[in-house]
């Protein structure tokens, strides 16, 4: 009884403990790839414009609606103890520290991870990544390699711009809905933000595009066979790149601002 | 030359190749044969590198392929894949010129083009085609675009694998025929896997079968017809009663 209990315990767990090997493995392959030659250029650049251009509309979006809310909520939220005019503060801080690197990564995460893990997915049932092979060239050099780096690189563009966007639309809801004076919330907002701030979300960023990229690549290469093994390398690449980029954001946050 | 010998590939407890002793010679065009799932894509996958066997060797002009330098070796490759497996990302001449373009004997992209052009005219395509991605093609335009990619850069060993799938049977029989003369103009040892009788008519010199995971009988195309082998026999003739078992 016990032992049947722990067997499957143990199970899910050396399964868990393998996966993460196996996707260690994979990003330490790519890693060591990312400097050695040949290196495919214009793939990069078709990536960077695929994963950091193509990702300016949803990411802005989900930014300026979220620096709103924000606003509509501190300003809610601080009147209980009088503290109105912390909102543009509190919403730059959120928004840098937080939220924009946060929701971004989760909107790259379900726009990015899921696109390259059916490309590369298709490719492997298609025998295109067979192909590739036969041709002399790396697959994971060719399609995973081009993918981390742009990804990597274009986050932080992203949530820099995001970041803009969201206090954008904390001011905007300010100065409409909250009879803020606007000079004085961009005054506001300026005078608490740190450098740091800015820098922790970029970094943050970074690391996140890294783990979309990671994650897409990883379970496009493993695909299972047929449309229903594209479209379960799909969602896992999704709902793995979500997971880590929240546990991931737990983890910097402890490093960045607790010691 | 190439040499299979005892080569032994499992997946799970699925032994789908269990001893495989063959040899291509050099020059010749060897064919196949045999019903589907009995492993003839993981035969020729194994002798590309792109499937490991558990056991046996598989030489090329008597050198181990799994001691050789990879790039040389694959360089001495084309192959043709079943669904053609183009890149849906590029443009068919650059599908071509692929591997032209790459590595350190790379041609300048308009040479590269050229040659490209040149070999989908040789498969009989026009050049206006050279612009198109793949996904603007007919199943048997994509197939003929794999073959000019698979001749591209004039390798000495050419694999096809179920080169007349999914066409109907007049482009089946424009496929087999421009295998057949390219091979023979080339010079290339060829081998192709497929369950097409006519195919195997037009293309092969030698031909072997493959069932249970071993050789069953291998011979020259001519002795085919003639073998007293009851499964080449159910094979070619396509009969449902004998020693194959028709479910399976």
């Amino acid at each position: 009884m016990i032992a049947k209990a722990l067997a499957a315990l143990g199970r899910p767990v050396l399964l868990a403990i393998a996966a993460v090997g196996r996707v260690t493995l994979f990003a330490g392959a790519i890693l060591g790839h990312i400097l050695r030659p040949p290196f495919y250029l214009r793939e990069l650049g078709a990536c960077l414009l695929q994963i950091g251009w193509y990702s300016l509309p949803v990411v802005g979006l989900t930014a300026i609606f979220t620096g709103g809310a924000l606003a509509l909520q501190i300003y809610a939220g601080g009147a209980r103890f009088n503290a109105e005019a912390v909102v543009p503060s509190i919403v730059a801080i959120g928004m840098t520290r937080e939220l924009g690197p946060v929701l971004g990564g989760l909107m790259v995460a379900a726009r990015v991870a899921s696109s390259i893990a059916a490309e590369i997915g298709t490719m492997k049932v298609t025998e295109q990544i067979d192909a590739l092979v036969t041709l002399s060239t790396n697959p994971l050099k060719y399609l995973a390699v081009p993918r981390v780096v742009a990804a990597t690189l274009s986050m932080p563009v992203l949530v820099a711009t995001g970041d803009a966007i969201g206090i954008m639309g904390g001011w905007l809801v300010g100065i409409t809905r909250l009879d803020f004076n606007s000079a004085t919330y961009l005054k506001n907002t300026v005078d608490f933000l740190e450098a740091w701030d800015v820098g922790s979300g970029l970094v943050k960023g970074a690391v996140f595009g890294f783990i979309v990229a990671l994650m897409g690549c990883y379970h496009g290469m493993n695909s299972a066979r047929g449309a229903q093994g594209v479209g379960a390398a799909t969602k896992s690449a999704v709902v793995s790149a979500s997971v880590l980029i929240l546990a991931a954001n737990y983890l910097l946050t402890e490093v960045f601002f607790t010691s | 030359m190439i040499t299979l010998t005892d080569v032994h590939k499992a997946f799970g407890a699925n032994r789908v190749l269990q001893g495989v002793n063959l040899t291509i010679q050099s020059g010749s065009s060897m064919v196949i044969i045999g019903g589907s799932g009995t492993g003839k894509s993981v035969l020729l996958k194994c002798i590309l590198g792109l499937v490991r066997p558990d056991s046996g060797t598989i030489t090329l002009d008597g050198q181990d392929v799994t001691k050789t330098d990879r790039d040389a070796f694959l360089a001495r490759f084309g192959m043709l894949f079943q669904g053609g497996a183009l890149f849906d990302s590029l443009r068919v001449w650059e599908n071509v010129a692929f591997r032209l373009l790459r590595g350190p004997k790379a041609l300048p992209k308009p040479e590269a083009r050229e040659l490209a052009i040149e070999k989908l005219r040789r498969v009989g395509l026009k050049p206006e085609v050279a612009d198109l991605y793949p996904a603007e093609l007919s199943g048997g335009m994509q197939k003929r675009v794999g073959l000019a990619r698979a001749i591209a850069a004039s390798p000495e060993i050419i694999f096809f694998d179920e080169p007349t799938t999914g066409l109907d049977p007049i482009m089946a029989g424009v496929i087999n025929e421009l295998i057949r003369e390219i091979v023979t103009e080339m010079g290339a040892t060829a081998m192709t896997i497929t369950h097409d009788m006519s195919s195997v008519r037009a293309i092969a010199d030698n031909v072997a079968m493959l069932h249970g995971g071993v050789i069953r009988w291998t011979g020259p195309v001519s002795e085919m017809d003639a073998t007293s082998d009851a499964y080449v026999q159910q094979f070619i003739h396509g009969r449902a009663d004998g020693p194959i078992e028709s479910v399976r």
